[in-house]
């Protein structure tokens, strides 16, 4: 697991934190601190535990093990009500008896904030989220997005110790969710609130985190910023699931200078390859043997693709480490226009397939004969399995 | 007319299926109304529904005045046993203990599928337990009663439960600070308010309605009283019977349009959440569209 220093004061802090129903352990000892006004994203696939580890934090589920910290202030044992958390759901979870304006005040109001204080804050948290002209309407009136809004707004007006959003965009059409993962960027950064937001979309978590916990299986497979998770993956899950990867069969070669897989004569740099960078934890265990097979993950937009003769059995010639001078011969499958980028998928002589991302200005036809080489970016690899 | 939609029987169909139906229900009460107007000189007057208000007569009517009176306190006993035990209970299994819910469903069916009379042979010995703590008042039967409507508010409680995401909303109103009993209160209750009413209309239908157990255990209600009385008067037995139906109908149509979405309250109304104009420019939020695309409810 990612190890993750904990500042003096995390407003939100899991301490090996383990949850299991019944004989089924689903989170396994969990660390993670957030700085304050920090946004942090838990991304997984489904069943990963991302949604269990929310809810412990926000006292919905009892912790089997560990310690929850908000503050300064162990709160593993303190019942939801008590926390003094904000939180969104997936579902729209207002209340559908209680106007919007209502909806807002609820959590003033078993707070006992005098009449004139929860008017004001209800006032200023709608002029947040840009709703303060539909007060007076119920939730069957608005539309998916304002309903989520107004769950935002419902949640930030105790003015909680953190905030909690679970899965909120995933029931919205794909426009709304973008524009409002906007907003939400913008609220939670102007109020300052340090946040843990679960997804399972990728670039939902890229576009808006300060920092991103990939979890596998109920662990933090690896907690780093958007753009240490894309190009500097720890392990071939964390490549696998952030970002699009084309898997590619080598052979591992270590030596004084790094490690490189090779590719049929073409040499691609290694993850932590460098002495000294503990390659071993970009690879399986008992994987780093110089020779071995491996499983190359390469990021489509370091694919490169050049135009090439039709028909050549060998590899062109490779520099020590190969970068950006191989070429692979393959022949085109398909290319797709995807607006400003095109994605073409080719073929290798021994049947392997790769995606390649570049500019939609250049164009390939299917059947198309192509040289293939790879950009001098590292990659994980894991052992051919 | 309009082509109606493919599937599905037209308007007049419709209208007429409707109709053939409530006449079905009205054969009945208007042959009980004919019935309670007839005189003895073979024509139609109000004499027999003069006679349940005459004071001179009331005497002889005592025991359906106790009747009444009796059915009325089972109804609201029961009712709050329905409210106050079954509501809290069924909303607990649903949120707390949701894998109790198959067998809490099979429990609810029990009082259905036992005779009413295989019923009171086992109430009898726990009443003879009763009578000697708590005596022989006729609200004891409230206790029978409960039983007796479980199975019919249980369904009309937990398909609205089922309805509504009621867990979501208790886990929103919790993590806003609300304690269990406001969770119910304020939050659960208003989002099953039909089941509720579906539950206690069906309540009171039941508790009004019922002659076995209490003619069984030997309490006077509404029934053993009509029946009694019909033996003397049977035209204000049928009033009265009439009267009693009217008034379920009446209920029912109170429960039908109690139902639906939530209004606006009036712009005089006194609502009580007035929103504080703006006081700083500072919206983070893009002033959005009337209503933005979405998958609003």
């Amino acid at each position: 697991m990612a190890a993750n220093p904990a500042p003096a004061s995390s407003p939100v802090r899991l301490e090996g934190v383990t949850k299991s129903y019944g004989s089924t352990t689903v989170l396994h000892g969990v660390d993670l601190a957030l700085d304050p006004g920090e946004l942090v994203c838990l991304l997984g696939p489904s069943g990963c535990g991302k949604t269990t580890a929310l809810r412990c934090i926000a006292g919905l589920e009892r912790v089997s093990g560990g310690r929850i910290l908000l503050g300064d202030e162990d709160v593993t044992g303190v019942p939801v009500s008590r926390r003094d958390i904000g939180m969104v759901f997936q579902q729209y979870s207002l209340f559908p008896h209680l106007s919007v304006a209502r909806n807002v005040e609820f959590g003033l109001r078993m707070r006992r904030v005098d009449r004139a204080e929860r008017t004001r804050r209800v006032g200023e948290l709608l002029e947040i989220v840009g709703l303060d002209h539909l007060a007076e309407r119920f939730p069957h009136e608005l539309s998916g997005g304002q309903q989520q809004r107004v769950a935002l707004a419902r949640a930030l007006v105790t003015r909680p110790r953190a905030l909690l959003l679970d899965e909120p965009l995933s029931a919205l059409d794909a426009k709304v969710r973008v524009r409002l993962r906007e907003q939400i960027r913008a609220i939670q950064t102007e109020l300052g609130i340090s946040t843990v937001f679960v997804t399972h979309d990728q670039e939902e978590a890229l576009a808006i985190s300060d920092r991103v916990a990939v979890m596998e299986a109920g662990r933090i497979a690896q907690l780093g910023t958007p753009e240490e998770l894309y190009r500097r993956p720890v392990s071939p899950f964390v490549a696998d699931f952030v970002g699009l990867s084309n898997r590619v069969s080598g052979v591992l070669d270590t030596h004084p200078d790094g490690a490189v897989v090779r590719v049929q004569g073409a040499a691609i740099p290694v993850i932590g390859g460098k002495p000294g960078a503990g390659l071993g934890s970009a690879l399986g265990a008992g994987s780093g043997a110089s020779g071995s097979a491996v499983t190359a993950y390469v990021r489509p937009e370091h694919v490169r693709l050049a135009p090439g003769t039709p028909v050549r059995a060998q590899p062109g010639p490779t520099t020590s480490t190969g970068i950006g001078a191989a070429g692979i011969a393959a022949t085109v499958v398909s290319s797709g226009f995807l607006g400003s980028i095109r994605r073409t998928v080719v073929e290798l002589s021994d049947g392997t397939t790769l995606a390649s991302q570049h500019g939609a200005d250049v164009a390939f036809q299917p059947g198309d004969a192509v040289d293939v080489s790879f950009a001098a970016e590292p990659v994980a690899v894991a052992p051919l399995g | 007319m309009s082509a109606g939609i493919p599937g599905r029987p037209s308007p007049a169909a419709a209208r007429a299926v409707v109709a053939v139906i409530g006449i079905v229900f009205l054969i009945p009460l208007v042959a009980m109304l004919e019935f309670t107007l007839r005189n003895t000189a073979g024509g139609h007057d109000l004499s027999h529904w003069a006679a349940l208000f005459d004071p001179d007569k009331a005497r002889g009517y005592r025991v359906l005045a106790q009747g009444v009176q009796n059915s009325l306190l089972l109804a609201v006993i029961s009712l709050g046993i329905v409210l106050v035990l079954f509501f809290p209970t069924i909303v607990l299994v649903h949120l707390r203990f949701p894998r109790l819910q198959r067998a809490l469903d099979l429990l609810t069916v029990l009082p259905i599928a036992v005779p009413a009379i295989v019923l009171v042979v086992g109430f009898a010995p726990i009443y003879r337990v009763i009578g000697q703590t708590f005596g022989s008042g006729v609200w004891t039967l409230a206790l029978a009663y409960g039983v007796l409507v479980l199975p019919f508010a249980y369904r009309a409680i937990a398909a609205d439960l089922t309805g509504m995401d009621a867990r979501v909303r208790a886990e929103a109103a919790r993590s806003l600070g609300a304690g269990w009993v406001t969770v119910l209160v304020r939050v659960i209750a208003p989002g099953v308010r039909r089941g509720l009413l579906a539950a206690s209309l069906v309540t009171i239908a039941i508790v009004l309605g019922e002659f076995t157990v209490s003619s069984l255990l030997n309490r006077v209600t509404l029934q053993t009283a009509l029946l009694q009385i019909s033996k003397s008067d049977p035209f204000v037995a049928v009033a009265v019977s009439l009267i009693s139906l009217v008034a379920a109908f009446v209920l029912l149509l109170l429960v039908s349009a109690t139902g639906g979405p939530p209004r606006r309250r009036s712009p005089g109304g006194a609502a009580e959440v007035r929103v504080a104009p703006p006081t700083t420019p500072r919206a983070a939020a893009p002033a959005p569209s009337q209503k933005e695309p979405g998958r609003g409810r």
